[in-house]
C-alpha cells in the first residue's frame, strides 16, 4: 500500500504540461521505480503524483532530420539496450542501460526518469554526459532544449521549470559521428546494485588511427553530478594512440575529481579505481574503434 | 515401494509455482488491524517518555501501546525445547516493548491502525524523549573494565564463556623446534535474507487468542507467547502455514508475542504484523559475528602437538539463541582435527548491537572460515601441501565423541575430497597457479566441512507422528518438524509410503500446516534434522499402521497376519506374492463393515538419543583482477556425505541454496554501523550485498552416500553444511592465487584493496599520506 495523496493521469503532452501548471507541487512519475520506492521509504509519503504513462509519443528511439539521434523520455531501458539506431550509432549507452537493476526495472525503467532523478549514480547519466547529450523539455511556452551537464543542477536536482515535462533525450550527429565507446559500472555485485562509480570513455581516431582526435570521460559517483573528467581528455587528445598516453590519461583523471570518504568507500580506493577504470575504458574504446595501442 | 531414493516431484511444487499456495498474509482477512513499530533512534539509553497525542489523532489510528503498558514479564525467545531443569532454561531478557533500549531499532512502542499508511504516518509522528547512555559496538570492548552495561545481572557483559581442556597444552608448546602458527580471524553480521519477510496474524476465539504465524516452531513459539503474556499455554493456539523461508531467523519467537499482547489488550480483534525487510535485518536476528584467534604448534613435518582457540561471539542487545553458537564451534575445533593437547575458550558478549540468534550453520559457518583458512595458513608456514596435510590430519574413521555418542563410521572427508580434486583438477591448478605474475590470476582452494547433526544430548530429540488412513488407501501424515521450503514434506511422504507400503508417495498426503491445537507435539525445523528425525517417527508410527492394516487384512482373508504384507498398495500374500486385495478395498471395508468398522489410524513418539556427523567438502577456483581489486569465483563443488539420500533433487537443491548463501558469505554480505552512533548503516536489500544469481557460476552438487547407521532410513544432515565451507574454500583460493591471506570477511573489493596495498600487489605512486 502506497501513501499516495491523489494521482493524475495524463492522456496527452499538453494535458500533461496543463496538470504540471495546475498542481505544481506534484511529482512526474513514469515507471515509477524511483518514484514508488521513495514514496514507500517516506520520503515522498503523502505525494501527488502526475503521470505521464500513457503518453505513447514520449517512447521510442529515432534518428531525426538532423541526425540525432532522438530518445523519447519515456523509452524503456531494456528498448534502448535493444533498439537498432542504438546498436549502431551509440552502442555503450545500450550497454549502460543494461546494466540498471534487473530485467524487470529495465523494463519499468525509463530514460527520462532516470535523467530527471538527478542522482549521480544513475547508469545512463555518465554516458549520456560524456556523449554531451541534449535534453529536451516541453512547457507552457513550447519546447527547450539545454546541454545534459546544464541540466543537472546539483544532486537530485534538476533544470524543469513549472508545467515543463521532459521529453527526449537527443545525442548530435557531430558527436557519434566516427566514435566508440565503452562503460564500466563498478559495484558490489553482478546484478542489482548501484554504481560504487560508473565511467564512460569514448574516442574518436584520426582516419589513420594514429591520434586521439577526440576522447570524452564522465563518471558517475565521483561528486554530486556526473561529471567530465577535462585534465585527463587534454592529456589524451591529439596525443598518440599508444600505451603511453592511456598511463597519462589514467593519471590525469586525478586532477579531475575529488573523491570523499564515507561508509561506502573510502577515498583511497576510489581514486584507484577511477584511475584503473579510466584506462581500461579508453584501451576497450580504442579496441571498438577499430584501432591498436602501440 | 521404492519411493525412498526417487528424485520424484515435490508435493508443493504446483502450488508454489502458481501462487495457488496459502502463506500467512493471504490467510489474514483483510478486515484485520495494522501493527506498525516505532524503534528506537539511539544505541543504548533509558525511554523517559513516548509523546503519542499527536500520532493518535490522526487518521485511521486505534491505538498505541507504549514500553510502559507491556507486562514486565521478561521471556526467552530461543527456539530450544524448553527444559524443566530451571539450569538449562534459556536466557530470559526481553520484554514486548523497551524501557531500557539497547540497540538502534530496538522496540519501544507500536501504533494499532486501520491501513499500513496510517500505521506508518502515526508511527512516524510518535515522539521518544530518551536519557543516552554510552554504546559499545565492538565483542572485545565490550568485556573490558567501565564499559557500559547491556544487562544489569551480567557484569563485563559476558553472557557465557566456556572452556574444553584435553592434554597439557602449556607444557606440550614447550617442546623445542615447534613452529607456531598465531592468527585472528573474523567473521561479519550478516543476515538470513529468506524471501518472505516475518508476518503474524492474531485473534480471539472462545477466550484463547490465536495466532497465525511465519514461523519454523509452532509448538516453540506457543510455549513462549505463553511465558510473555502470563497465560497458560493451552490458551495459546499457533498455526503455522506454508514460509518464505527462514534459515533460522525464525527459529526464534519474533513478533509473536506483541502482536498477541495487542490483540488481547483489543478483547481479540485481528490484528497483523507484517515485519518491512528492513525491520527484518534489524530488529528482528543476526548471523554471529566471531572473532577467533587461532594458536597451532607443530613439528616442522606438519603433525600438531598442541591447538589453541579463542573466540568471541558477537551476541548483540538480548540472548536468543545465546551461547548455544559460540559453544558449538568450540565443539567443532578439537575434533575436525585431533590433536593430543587442545585448549579452547568460547566467550559470547553482549553489545549494542542487533540481536544474533540461529542462522543455517550455527556457528559452524564462523568456526569453518577460522579453521580452514588457519589450515592452509600453516600449510603456507611450513610449505606443506593443503590437500595432504588435510587428508593426514582429519579425523580418522572409527572417531567417537564420548558427549554425543557420534561415531566417525566412514572416511567421508577424503571420498568428498576425492569427488572434488578429480572435479577440479585440484592439483593440476594448484600447482600451476602458483606460478603467476600479471594483474589477472587465477587461484584454487579446498575446505573441508564438519557438521554434527542434532541436538542431543544437550536438549531433548524426539519426534511425533500420526497417520491416518482413508477410504481409498491414501493416507494423511503428520509431523511437527515444518515444510519451510527445504522439501522436508516430500522427503517424509517418500519415507511413510515405502513404510507403510504405499505404491506412490502422492498418497501420503501431508498435511502441511501446523496447528498446535491439532498437530503432535515436535520441536519445528532446525538443527538440520528434520528428515533425520522424523524417519524415525515415521517408521514407527507406519509400522504400527500397518500392523493394524495386516490385522484387518487377515481378519477378511482368514490368513494369518504373518503371511501378509502391503505392497504397492495391495495386500499380498507373501507365500506366494498373490495379492489378495487392493488396500483400497480393504479401507473401505473397515470404514463402513457392517461386522467390524474400524478407523485406521497410528500415532506415536519417538525419543532419538544419537545423531550424527554430516562432513563434506569445497573446492573453489577464483579469478582475481588485482588492480580492480576483485576476486570473481569461476567454478566450484561441494561434495557432501549425508548419508543415502531420500530425494537426490531436493538434496542437490538444497546444497545450491546452501552455497548461494556461503558465495555470499564469502564475497560481498555484512551489516555495518555507524560507529559514532550505533545505526545500522545498510539494512536493506540495496546496500546490504546480498549476492545475486548473476554472481554465481554453476553450483555443482555432489554426493558420496555412506549409509548413516544410526538413521532408519539410512540418512543425516544436508540442510546447514552446504553453507559452511564455501568461503574458507574461496579465500583460500585467493591466497593460492595472490599469495595474500585474508582472515575477515567479506572478500569485497575493499578489503582486497586494503590487503593487496599493505601486500605491495598495489602501489599508488600518488597516494595520499593519512
Amino acid at each position: 500500500m502506497y501513501d499516495i495523496k491523489e494521482l493524475y493521469e495524463a492522456e496527452s503532452l499538453q494535458e500533461a504540461v496543463a496538470l504540471r501548471l495546475e498542481h505544481p507541487g506534484a511529482r512526474v512519475i513514469a515507471g515509477g521505480s524511483d518514484v514508488l520506492v521513495q514514496m514507500r521509504e517516506g520520503r515522498l509519503a503523502g505525494q501527488e503524483l502526475i503521470s505521464i504513462q500513457r503518453l505513447d509519443e514520449l517512447r521510442g528511439v529515432r534518428l531525426d532530420d538532423e541526425g540525432s539521434i532522438r530518445l523519447g523520455s519515456l523509452t524503456s531501458f531494456s528498448q534502448i539496450t535493444k533498439s537498432p539506431v542504438i546498436r549502431k550509432h551509440i552502442g555503450v549507452l545500450g550497454e549502460a542501460v543494461d546494466l540498471v537493476g534487473g530485467p524487470q526495472i529495465r523494463n519499468l525503467g525509463t530514460i527520462g526518469g532516470n535523467t530527471c532523478n538527478g542522482v549521480t549514480s544513475a547508469d545512463s547519466a555518465s554516458t549520456l554526459h560524456a556523449w554531451e547529450a541534449v535534453v529536451e523539455l516541453t512547457g507552457p511556452a513550447g519546447e527547450r532544449r539545454l546541454p545534459i551537464r546544464d541540466f543537472y543542477l546539483g544532486a537530485g536536482t534538476v533544470d524543469i521549470r513549472p508545467g515543463e515535462i521532459q521529453t527526449a533525450i537527443l545525442i548530435p550527429r557531430a558527436s557519434y559521428d566516427r566514435t566508440w565507446g565503452y562503460y564500466y559500472k563498478y559495484a558490489l555485485r553482478n546484478a542489482m546494485d548501484i554504481a560504487t562509480t560508473g565511467c564512460s570513455v569514448n574516442a574518436r581516431l584520426s582516419p589513420d588511427g594514429k591520434t586521439f582526435e577526440r576522447v570524452r570521460l564522465a563518471y558517475g559517483v565521483a561528486g554530486p553530478v556526473p561529471r567530465r573528467a577535462p585534465s585527463a581528455e587534454a592529456a589524451a587528445n591529439g596525443r598518440p594512440v599508444d600505451r603511453a598516453t592511456v598511463e597519462a590519461f589514467g593519471l590525469a583523471v586525478l586532477d579531475d575529481i575529488d573523491p570523499r570518504d564515507s561508509w561506502r568507500a573510502s577515498r583511497d580506493f576510489r581514486r584507484h579505481i577511477a584511475v584503473e577504470m579510466a584506462k581500461r575504458c579508453l584501451a576497450e574504446s580504442v579496441r571498438r574503434c577499430g584501432g591498436e595501442l602501440s | 515401494m521404492g519411493n525412498v531414493g526417487q528424485s520424484v516431484t515435490r508435493l508443493d511444487a504446483y502450488d508454489k509455482a502458481t501462487g495457488r499456495a496459502k502463506y500467512t498474509d493471504d490467510l489474514c482477512d483483510k478486515s484485520a488491524l495494522v501493527l506498525k513499530i516505532v524503534h528506537s533512534t539511539i544505541a543504548h539509553g533509558l525511554v523517559k517518555s513516548v509523546e503519542t497525542s499527536e500520532a493518535a489523532a490522526g487518521r485511521g489510528v486505534v491505538r498505541i501501546f507504549t514500553c510502559f503498558e507491556v507486562p514486565d514479564i521478561p521471556f526467552p525467545t530461543a527456539g530450544h525445547p524448553w527444559s524443566t531443569d530451571p539450569h538449562h532454561q534459556d536466557i530470559a531478557d526481553r520484554l514486548m516493548l523497551n524501557r531500557h533500549v539497547r540497540y538502534y531499532g530496538d522496540d519501544v512502542a507500536v501504533v494499532v491502525a486501520e491501513d499500513e499508511v496510517a500505521a506508518a504516518r502515526a508511527a512516524r509522528l510518535v515522539k521518544v524523549e530518551y536519557e543516552e547512555l554510552p554504546f559499545v559496538l565492538d565483542v572485545q570492548e565490550a568485556m573490558k573494565d567501565g564499559t557500559p552495561r547491556i544487562h544489569e545481572e551480567f557484569p563485563g557483559n559476558v553472557l557465557a564463556h566456556t572452556s574444553i581442556n584435553k592434554g597439557d597444552y602449556d607444557g606440550a608448546i614447550r617442546e623445542p623446534g615447534l613452529i607456531c602458527v598465531d592468527r585472528w580471524y573474523e567473521t561479519p553480521v550478516v543476515q538470513h535474507c529468506h524471501i518472505e519477510n516475518h508476518i503474524v496474524f492474531a485473534y480471539g476465539e472462545n477466550g484463547r487468542l490465536v495466532i497465525v504465524s511465519s514461523t519454523q516452531i509452532p509448538h516453540i513459539v506457543r510455549r513462549t507467547v505463553g511465558q510473555a503474556l502470563g497465560l497458560p499455554w493451552g490458551k495459546i493456539r499457533l498455526i503455522k502455514p506454508y514460509i518464505g523461508g527462514g534459515f533460522g531467523n525464525k527459529q526464534d519467537t519474533l513478533y509473536e508475542p506483541l502482536t498477541a499482547f495487542v490483540s488481547q489488550q483489543l478483547g481479540g480483534r485481528l490484528v497483523k504484523m507484517d515485519v518491512s525487510r528492513e525491520e527484518t535485518f534489524v530488529s528482528n536476528r543476526v548471523r554471529h559475528s566471531i572473532r577467533s584467534h587461532l594458536v597451532s604448534w607443530l613439528r616442522p613435518d606438519g603433525t600438531y602437538v598442541a591447538r589453541k582457540l579463542e573466540c568471541f561471539s558477537d551476541q548483540g542487545a538480548y540472548a536468543s539463541h545465546g551461547h548455544s553458537i559460540a559453544a558449538k564451534g568450540l565443539g567443532a575445533f578439537p575434533q575436525m582435527y585431533p590433536c593430543p593437547h587442545v585448549r579452547g575458550d568460547a566467550y559470547t558478549v553482549y553489545t549494542n548491537k542487533p540481536v544474533a540468534g540461529a542462522m543455517r550453520g550455527y556457528g559452524i559457518p564462523q568456526a569453518m572460515f577460522a579453521v580452514e583458512s588457519h589450515t592452509d595458513d600453516i600449510c603456507l608456514a611450513l610449505g606443506l601441501d593443503p590437500e595432504a596435510f588435510r587428508r593426514r590430519n582429519i579425523m580418522p574413521v572409527g572417531y567417537r565423541d564420548n558427549f554425543s555418542k557420534n561415531e566417525n563410521y566412514f572416511d567421508s572427508f577424503n571420498q568428498c575430497a576425492d569427488r572434488a580434486v578429480a572435479y577440479m583438477d585440484y592439483r593440476r591448478k594448484a600447482a600451476a597457479y602458483k606460478k603467476q605474475a600479471g594483474p589477472v590470476r587465477r587461484g584454487i582452494g579446498l575446505s573441508y566441512l564438519w557438521y554434527n547433526t542434532g541436538v542431543w544430548p544437550i536438549s531433548l530429540e524426539h519426534s511425533s507422528c500420526r497417520m491416518v488412513l482413508n477410504q481409498d488407501g491414501s493416507m494423511q501424515l503428520q509431523v511437527a518438524e515444518t515444510e519451510i521450503g527445504q522439501g522436508a514434506d516430500t522427503a517424509y511422504a517418500q519415507m511413510a509410503a515405502d513404510v507403510v507400503g504405499l505404491r506412490d508417495y502422492r498418497d501420503v498426503h501431508v498435511i502441511s500446516c501446523q496447528d498446535t491445537d491439532v498437530t503432535p507435539f515436535g520441536l519445528g525445523a532446525y538443527a538440520s534434522r528434520q528428515t533425520y528425525v522424523c524417519g524415525f517417527s515415521i517408521r514407527q508410527t507406519g509400522q504400527i499402521l500397518k500392523d493394524k492394516i495386516l490385522r484387518y487384512a487377515g481378519e477378511l482373508t482368514r490368513t494369518p497376519v504373518s503371511s501378509l504384507n502391503v505392497v504397492d498398495s495391495n495386500i499380498v500374500r507373501q507365500t506366494d506374492g498373490r495379492i489378495l486385495m487392493p488396500l483400497g478395498d480393504l479401507a473401505l471395508e473397515a470404514f463402513y463393515s457392517l461386522e467390524h468398522s474400524e478407523h485406521l489410524t497410528a500415532e506415536s513418539t519417538c525419543q532419538i538419543k544419537s545423531n550424527a556427523y554430516s562432513f563434506g567438502c569445497c573446492i573453489a577456483e577464483v579469478e582475481v583482477d588485482i588492480p580492480l581489486c576483485r576476486a570473481r569465483l569461476i567454478k566450484i563443488v561441494n561434495v557432501h556425505d549425508c548419508g543415502r539420500l531420500i530425494n537426490p533433487a531436493l538434496a542437490e537443491a538444497q546444497v545450491h541454496g546452501g552455497m548461494s548463501m556461503g558465495i555470499g558469505f564469502a564475497l560481498s554480505e555484512q551489516l555495518l554501523f555507524d560507529p559514532r552512533t550505533g545505526r545500522p548503516l545498510n539494512g536493506n536489500l540495496l546496500d546490504y550485498k546480498l549476492s545475486t544469481f548473476m554472481d554465481h557460476p554453476h553450483l555443482e552438487a555432489q554426493f558420496v552416500e555412506n549409509y548413516e547407521p544410526t538413521s532408519p532410513f539410512g540418512t543425516k544432515a544436508l540442510g546447514e553444511p552446504p553453507a559452511t565451507p564455501v568461503a574458507p574454500a574461496i579465500r583460500n583460493a585467493i591466497l593460492n592465487a595472490t599469495g595474500v591471506a585474508i582472515d575477515r570477511l567479506p572478500l569485497n573489493p575493499h578489503i582486497l584493496f586494503q590487503r593487496f596495498t599493505e601486500e605491495g600487489l598495489i602501489r599508488d605512486s600518488w597516494r595520499e599520506e593519512k
